[in-house]
């Protein structure tokens, strides 16, 4: 039975669903869970609910550097994993890499679905902005490492407990060279898209950054988080960090809302994974609504509004 | 300063992307094909840092397939000086990639002070490369960089994080720079600009040049295919203002109850 590691990412009390994910689908292996921080205790119970059978904390560093973290990691994990996970978040993104790197060995990038048959693991992910998928495996030194995009596995429905014991580790962040200088907050506070189960998103016909509110007021009820057509973010609607697609964040939510987009091949390409889609749409031929699991021909101006009351009493 | 910049040859955006009969991989050959969008912003960066800093040179690298040097060419008609092309399949992993791009500088015999590519490539969306030269060659590296400022060989870099949050990073040349759009507008290839890039340097090695081997390998792709159809969805005119509430109760039942994610 393979040895495996899941980096987590803990802030607060609050650990990355990503992580719970993956644990879910590693059910029946022998899996540790590290994560760099502190690990308060109501995380660890969570995380031995989903089959950690330890959980590492390692200590003594304090801002996120890429160097620092792949130093303090690389001794931790020394021989002692076969596999290493971690969720395809920004910092995951950004570090796995280098981490791999750092023991020459190979990565499988934004996986979103994979098997784990004793020690074989077999992948899907997409590629060509999901215009196709293909089948992903790793050779060559171990431990061999893996990413997995938020959402795409799903919340684990039965899992099986692990013993959740805790261990701390002092970490050796060693020489970092490009440290943090300063964190500047985001203007949302919500989930980011990447990780978002909701998101409603606006496109050109939002006509004003102004008008974005009452996609806000519908994503406030629904615990959404608010994306953007690249035509949206041109015209100055909606900020970068908000655009969905080919050159904009890949997302894959529950639900994508997509309120007069009209449905490019590129913006399809940041979105096509998302569970369900609904669109509103003023043009019946939209090519939006092709992907549509409910469409809705109309003016987002007149449905948005009435889908948020509606929703309001719906979910109280 | 020695300015380096990696590229990637990509599909176009709209390109319809077949996988092959066998599924080894996509069919390749009637592909219009650009620069990776991404490093079209890595090649302005790398502009604009050689202009603020005279007697610099920029010099592009490329590991692809040698039919078509479109891309290395319009960087070097966007300005770059010369071009170095590593001779590799389409299909070559990120780690092979990013040996090659590390023998390659090596063997210019120019020790880089920075190195710009972009976030990510559209292709195989790895978003590794960048990470792993600046690990392999022992460099510092910031990707998703959306601001870079440069005085004296020390760069102010914002990095995009979530919810539209940044961080910035201090750090010394030589480094890694990842670049994310939004950090400045890539140039167009002038005519005279195309004109003056078919006289530049274009050097060319083996994979084998550069210490690369299919040992290097450590991620293998195959069964591509294109992602299963959704089955058609369920449409509801609602043009007009009277039937507007009860469709939108209906579409609320149905996620709700069929759809069940609400
Ligand atoms: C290299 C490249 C990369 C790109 N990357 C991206 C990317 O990452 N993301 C992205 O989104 N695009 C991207 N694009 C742009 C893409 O091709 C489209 O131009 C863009 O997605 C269009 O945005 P839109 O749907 O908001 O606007 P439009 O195409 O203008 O569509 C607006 C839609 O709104 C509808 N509408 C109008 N009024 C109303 C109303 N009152 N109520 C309801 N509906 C209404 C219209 O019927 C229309 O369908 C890229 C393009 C290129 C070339």
């Amino acid at each position: 039975m393979a040895k495996v590691l899941v980096l987590a990412e803990i802030s607060g009390d609050t650990v990355k669903s990503v992580t719970y994910e993956i644990l879910g689908k590693l059910t029946g292996h022998d899996v540790d869970v590290a994560a760099v921080g502190e690990v308060p205790a109501a995380a660890v119970t969570e995380l031995a609910k989903y089959g950690a059978a330890n959980v590492h904390s390692i200590k003594g560093l304090d801002n996120y550097s890429p160097e620092g973290y792949t130093n303090a990691l690389k001794e931790f994990i020394g021989s002692n994993y076969d596999f290493v996970f971690g969720g395809a978040t920004s910092l995951g993104k950004d570090l796995l890499p280098r981490l791999a790197g750092a023991f020459e060995a190979g990565l499988a990038s934004d996986v979103t679905n994979f098997v784990m048959d004793g020690d074989n693991f077999s992948g899907t992910r997409p590629m060509f902005s999901g215009k196709c998928l293909a089948k992903v495996e790793i050779s060559g030194p171990k431990p061999h490492f893996v990413s997995i995009r938020p959402n795409a596995l799903g919340m684990p429905e039965a899992p099986t407990a692990g013993a959740g014991a805790t261990n701390e580790v002092t970490g050796n962040a060693g020489n970092i060279r490009a440290a943090i200088k300063e964190i500047i907050k985001g203007a949302s506070e919500k989930l980011d898209l990447t990780e978002a189960n909701i998101i409603v998103s606006g496109g050109r016909a939002m006509k004003s950054a102004e008008n974005f509110k009452i996609l806000e007021e519908l994503a406030d009820v629904l615990g959404a988080t608010v994306g953007a057509s690249r035509a949206a973010v041109d015209s100055g609607y909606a900020a970068p960090s908000m655009q969905v697609g080919q050159t904009g964040k890949t997302v894959a939510p529950t639900l994508y809302i997509a309120c007069g987009i009209s449905g490019a091949i590129q913006h399809l390409a940041g979105m096509r994974t998302s569970k369900v889609i609904v669109a509103i749409n003023t043009d019946a031929d939209a090519p939006i609504f092709t992907k549509a699991d409910y469409g809705i021909v109309g003016d987002l101006f007149q449905i948005v509004p009435i889908l948020k009351d509606e929703l309001k009493k719906v979910l109280g | 300063m020695n300015i380096f910049v990696c590229i990637k040859q990509v599909p176009d955006t709209e390109t319809k992307i077949t996988p092959k009969a066998d599924g080894s991989f996509i069919e390749t050959t009637s592909i219009k094909w650009i620069m990776n969008p991404y490093d079209e912003f890595a090649v302005e960066q790398a502009l604009l840092t050689k202009q603020a800093n005279s007697g610099s040179t920029v010099t592009v690298v490329r590991v692809g397939g040698v039919k078509d040097t479109e891309a290395l060419r319009t960087a070097l008609a966007m300005g770059a000086d010369e071009a170095i092309l590593v001779e590799g399949d389409d299909n070559l992993d990120s780690f092979m990639t990013a040996k090659a791009i590390k023998g390659a500088i090596e063997k210019s015999g120019k020790t880089p002070d920075v190195v710009f590519t972009g976030k990510q490539a559209i292709d195989d969306d790895c978003l590794q490369v960048p990470q792993l030269v600046a690990q392999m060659m022992d460099l510092p590296h910031v990707s998703v960089v959306v601001e870079c400022n440069e005085e004296g060989g020390k760069y102010t870099l914002k990095r995009e994080i979530e919810g539209g949050a940044m961080e910035v990073y201090e750090v010394n040349a030589p480094v890694v720079i990842a670049c994310n759009k939004g950090l400045n507008t890539p140039r167009y290839a002038s005519l005279p600009g195309i004109m003056k890039a078919k006289r530049k340097p274009l050097t060319q090695h083996s994979l084998a040049d550069v210490g690369v081997s299919e040992d290097d390998r450590r991620v293998k792709y195959s069964g591509f295919q294109l992602p299963p159809e959704k089955p058609a969805g369920k449409k509801f005119d609602a043009m007009e203002e009277a039937n507007q509430a009860s469709i939108v109760a209906d579409v609320v039942k149905l996620l709700r109850e069929e759809a069940k994610v609400i």
